[in-house]
């Protein structure tokens, strides 16, 4: 493509700017904008038709005026991927933030991110071990799944997501995880959290960093996470690495999405967000997971804050019906100063069932984890009944469920930031001496077998 | 015809604008130097506007459009069975060979294998007449499944040549007496329902082997069904567990902008599964269509049609048809996208305006039909809605259940105690049983539908009782009411409750689920005489026969070993009266 620059700009509005030109410019090419200051944005075609070219600009349209020559690059955006990024701290175009040298580029992979073919994929099924008995027992975590944390502000999801990415690991493998962070929108302040603690237990060798802060331009956003997925892909499908992908905040990305259709007058869905957030989300999800003939895998851990703790807000909503599960983070819990708090019942790991069981974990976890949910579950509602007759008017049964409730709550999730459970000896045996509080008839969702071979007081040898 | 050629004015997104064309509506155009697939959705003055089923990023102004005459049309004919398609009917494995492990774009791939050569046997002789629909032979597509070669719609008159041996699927294998050639390969456009006689009532139960589907909620065979749930209700799993065991002859799958490792689970699973009914692999029934939620907007679209047309082409066999749109919601999103890039005025949340009588139109390719052959066959559509936040007040939920006959509604409550599968028996309906009563009555037991009765009331009475249990505890109800409690909670954790992966619970067949529910019903009625008789109720719902019967179903064998547990039942129960 010719190196011809363009100042034929009619409209700027809010991220977006509107040239008319002359030659044919294709649709997701890249812009290079050149201030009459000298200084030099990029941008991306979003619309392109003989008469107008809208481009979206990702460092925000500031100081651009009628005289900014523009230039199409004639290609779609691509990063420079090389195995030298690990270790290092980008920023949320991919440029270095951490004073290091340019990224050498081993291949140019384009960032959008071609569908993985459903025929192709390898159904993830090897148990990771996060030593949080909560997410290890009852929303196992699988490699190559995608399980969001969906939390709140003000709660402790990044204490969460820092213990899992120090603890993950394999059973049946010694390989370590790589992780690829990227950061949304969140303050400087969390951001130095985040390198402090990577820091401190020495993970930051074993990480790879892009990094959009809070006062970084908002439509940059848009980009950040699909530079740490073409990295991770990289990583995982072209040098064998097992990859943890951490984002935080996707709530922040989201806000990124409505500006971008606002400004180009879309028409809305759902309080403002665009109609195909949907299909954006997926498109960044949809990239984890194993391929098959490759030894790499791409495990994601999407952090989202929900807007006012509601579960049924766009972005958890439209995340949930993506993902593969939840964890949820509960303000409740949290509150009665349980780490980690979080509330089972509504987290779920659908990829749980072929990660767990004979040969993954142990025979009893799926039996145990059913049982563990169910007697909370019914603890917990037994609460509200308590809270209007009085525990006085509950049976033998309901006596000891309601008991449970709290036994679970400050015995079985409550852990501190630094204890790494095992799942078999740690997390299950726990479970069944916890369980052995409730009278065995009660626990119908056991197996008889593995009560004779687990239960503390019923065992049979 | 002459190929016409246009040029690019405008792309945004999947929808693209050509000018220098005059083509017919849904007409496929070939976009760009790529020649990408698409179709024609719009004609506005000069302007062609076309829905692009692939990415269509690096795409200019000025590229080539091309005509191509013909409407979005599927290739029907043996080898459809065992495929996975994407929206647009290529196979994802040709699709692997060609691009590898990711899906890139420009690539063509024929649905059905062109080159293989299959076993026709004829079934009519030269002279015979014969007429649109007509079955003139048979190839064994699979070792359970028959493919029926039809007459093409349009085509009719006297045989005069028939042949026989091996053929693929365009060589002529009849010559009629105008000099119609037939193949056993026929094209069908998919937005056009396959046309049939007339069609019928259904009379006869999908049975799918869930009991709280099977029992309180059945559906028909031809019938349609919606099941709306919040994420993590088992929407995918209720789907799955239909698709294993309903028992339809042919099982068509579309994973409508899902995810792509619940396919990928789909494809590693079924192949391993196995028929009760046949004993082969259940993967032999099944045509699956993948468009995951990543893979382009438009061909989602598409899919849910390409899916509804190979199933009616089945149906035209006469074999029982069910298919499974996971998730229709993803359709209709889809049809917001395209609708919202196209300016078009939009209706409730966004949806287009003509949302609802889309829906209407493909859940009324579903049905029980007289073929044209005479032969009788049904496709049955149960499609799963995902809506926003469980809130079924969405225009999809809406606009589905004013055409479903059944509604499965999941709930996010049940869910999170594990009760599963989590379809509400309260609010969840069923408007077939009336017309399916009389096949209950005539093929399972006399007395079917007055059990199913018995046993949806004791679930009303729990559930006013709970509202007062809510107040005043369960120990202060009447002995009876809370016996009434005891047995309610049997029927939900023995009876409603269903492990899909458990080897044995996973499925119950109807005869099972009328015992179940029978020894529900007499646990009932003897604890009343035991109650009645000085019996204490903590003896009556202790007994260990009781729990032995609800954890019997987990083994095999359960079916055969049920009436000694009831006589055992029995005994216990009676044993409580001589306690006291």
């Amino acid at each position: 493509m010719t190196g011809k620059e363009y100042r034929t700009i009619t409209d700027v509005k809010g991220p977006l700017v509107f040239l008319n030109k002359t030659e044919p410019v294709a649709f997701g090419e890249i812009v290079e904008l050149r201030l009459s200051d000298g200084t030099l944005k990029n941008g991306q075609v979003l619309d392109t038709s003989d008469d107008q070219v809208i481009v979206q600009v990702f460092e925000g349209t500031a100081s651009i005026d009628k005289q900014t020559g523009i230039k199409f690059l004639g290609d779609v955006f691509k990063l420079p991927v090389s195995k030298d990024m690990i270790g290092r701290i980008l920023d949320g175009a991919g440029r270095p933030r951490d004073g290091g040298p340019s990224i050498v580029a081993d291949e140019m992979a384009d960032i959008i991110g071609a569908a993985i073919n459903p025929y192709s994929r390898q159904s993830p099924s090897s148990f990771i071990q996060t030593g949080i008995s909560a997410i290890d027992a009852c929303t196992s975590l699988v490699r190559g799944q995608k399980l969001p944390i969906f939390s709140a502000s003000g709660l402790p999801h990044n204490d969460i997501a820092l213990q899992i990415a120090r603890q993950a690991k394999l059973v049946d493998s010694d390989d370590d995880f790589v992780v690829v962070f990227c950061a949304m929108g969140i303050t400087a302040e969390e951001y130095n959290f985040f390198v402090h603690d990577l820091e401190r237990t020495g993970a930051l060798e074993n990480a790879c960093l892009f990094v959009n802060l809070a006062d970084d331009p908002a439509v940059e956003r848009l980009i950040t996470p699909r530079l740490a997925l073409t990295a991770a892909e990289y990583l995982a499908f072209e040098h064998d690495y097992h990859v943890l992908v951490i984002y935080t905040d996707m709530t922040n990305y989201c806000e990124s999405l409505r500006q971008i259709g606002a400004a180009r007058e879309e028409v809305p869905g759902r309080r403002g967000y665009p109609g195909y957030m949907y299909t954006d989300l997926a498109m960044l999800y949809e990239r984890a997971g194993l391929v098959k003939g490759k030894k790499g895998s791409i495990t994601q851990f999407p952090i989202l804050t929900m807007p006012g703790d509601d579960i049924t807000h766009p972005i958890p909503d439209l995340s949930g019906y993506i993902t593969e599960g939840q964890i949820v983070i509960s303000r409740e819990l949290h509150q009665k100063g349980i780490y980690p708090p979080i509330n089972v019942l509504p987290s779920l790991s659908r990829l749980m069932n072929a990660g767990i069981g004979d040969g993954k974990t142990r025979e009893d976890h799926k039996s145990v984890s059913d049982q563990l949910y169910a007697a909370y579950a019914q603890g917990r509602e037994l609460r509200g009944l308590v809270a209007i007759v009085g525990e006085d008017a509950l049976n033998e049964r309901d006596l000891q469920l309601l008991k449970f409730a709290d036994i679970f709550e400050n015995q079985f999730l409550r852990q501190s930031r630094d204890e790494d459970r095992p799942i078999g000896e740690g997390t299950l045996d726990y479970a069944w001496e916890l369980l052995s509080n409730i009278d065995t008839k009660y626990l119908v969702r056991l197996d008889q077998k593995w009560i004779d071979k687990y239960h503390p007081n019923e065992k049979k040898n | 015809m002459s190929e016409e050629k246009g040029v690019i004015y405008r792309i945004s997104g999947p929808v693209v604008t050509a000018i220098g064309i005059s083509p017919r509506m849904y007409e496929v155009v070939r976009v760009g130097d790529e020649g990408l697939m698409g179709e024609v959705i719009e004609l506005h003055g000069e302007q062609s506007v076309i829905q692009v089923y692939e990415e269509t990023s690096g795409v200019r102004p000025g590229e080539p459009v091309i005509r191509t005459g013909q409407t979005l049309s599927v290739q029907l004919g043996p080898g459809l069975l065992t495929k996975i398609y994407d929206g647009i009917q290529r196979p994802l494995p040709e699709l692997e060979k060609t691009m590898g492990v990711f899906i890139t774009r420009g690539v063509d791939a024929d649905g059905l294998d062109l080159e293989k050569n299959w076993q026709f046997n004829p079934t009519v002789k030269a002279g015979d007449s014969v007429s649109p629909g007509d079955v003139i032979g048979t190839v064994q597509e699979t070792t359970t499944i028959e493919h029926r070669v039809m007459i093409p719609p349009g085509i009719s008159g006297k045989i005069k040549e028939i042949k026989s041996g091996e053929f693929n699927v365009t060589q002529t294998v009849c010559i009629l007496d105008d000099g119609n050639e037939v193949q056993m390969m026929q094209k069908w456009p998919v937005r056009t329902p396959r046309p049939f006689t007339k069609k019928h009532a259904p009379e006869v139960p999908l049975q799918t082997g869930q009991r709280i589907l099977d029992f309180l909620f059945p559906l028909a065979k031809g019938g349609t069904a919606g099941i709306p749930g919040p994420f993590g209700s088992g929407k995918t799993v209720t789907q799955q567990q239909l698709a294993k065991w309903s028992d339809a002859d042919i099982v068509v799958y579309i994973g409508c902008g899902e995810r792509g490792n619940e396919m990928t689970e789909v494809l590693d699973e079924f192949p391993h599964l196995i028929d009760p009914k046949t004993g082969e692999a259940l993967m032999n029934r099944t045509t699956m269509i993948a468009n995951t939620s990543n893979m382009p907007v438009a061909a989602r679209e598409a899919s849910v049609y390409t899916g509804i047309t190979i199933a009616e082409y089945f149906r035209d066999m006469g074999y029982d048809v069910a298919l499974m749109a996971d998730s229709t919601s993803r359709w209709a999103e889809a049809m917001r996208e395209i609708s919202s890039r196209l300016e078009e005025m939009p209706g409730e949340e966004g949806y287009p305006a003509y949302l609802s009588s889309r829906l209407a139109e493909f859940y009324e390719r579903a049905g029980r039909v007289e073929t044209l052959s005479g032969g009788d066959g049904s496709v049955s559509v149960i499609g799963a809605v995902s809506p926003p936040g469980g809130d079924i007040s969405e225009p999809v939920s809406q606009g589905t259940l004013r055409i479903v006959k059944v509604f499965w509604g999941l709930d996010a409550g049940l869910a999170r105690q594990r009760h599963f599968p989590a379809i509400n028996w309260l609010n969840s309906y069923s408007l077939y049983p009336p017309s399916l009563d009389q096949w209950y009555r005539d093929n399972i037991k006399t007395d079917f539908p007055e059990v199913r009765t018995q046993i949806s009331s004791l679930l009303q009475v729990e559930a006013e009782l709970q509202e007062i249990v809510q107040l005043v505890g369960s120990d202060a109800l009447p002995v009876d009411q809370q016996l009434t409690l005891e047995v309610a909670r049997m029927i939900r954790e023995f009876f409603l409750q269903q492990n899909a992966f458990h080897d044995v619970d996973t499925y119950s067949d109807l005869k099972l689920q009328y015992t179940m529910a029978k020894a529900i019903l007499s646990f009932q009625e003897e604890s009343k005489k035991a109650l009645a008789g000085g019996s204490a109720l903590e003896d009556v719902v202790n007994i260990p026969a009781r729990t032995d019967l609800m954890r019997g179903r987990f083994e095999s064998g359960y079916e055969d070993r049920i009436e000694e547990m009831l006589d055992a039942m029995s005994k216990q129960i009676a044993d409580t009266m001589e306690d006291n």
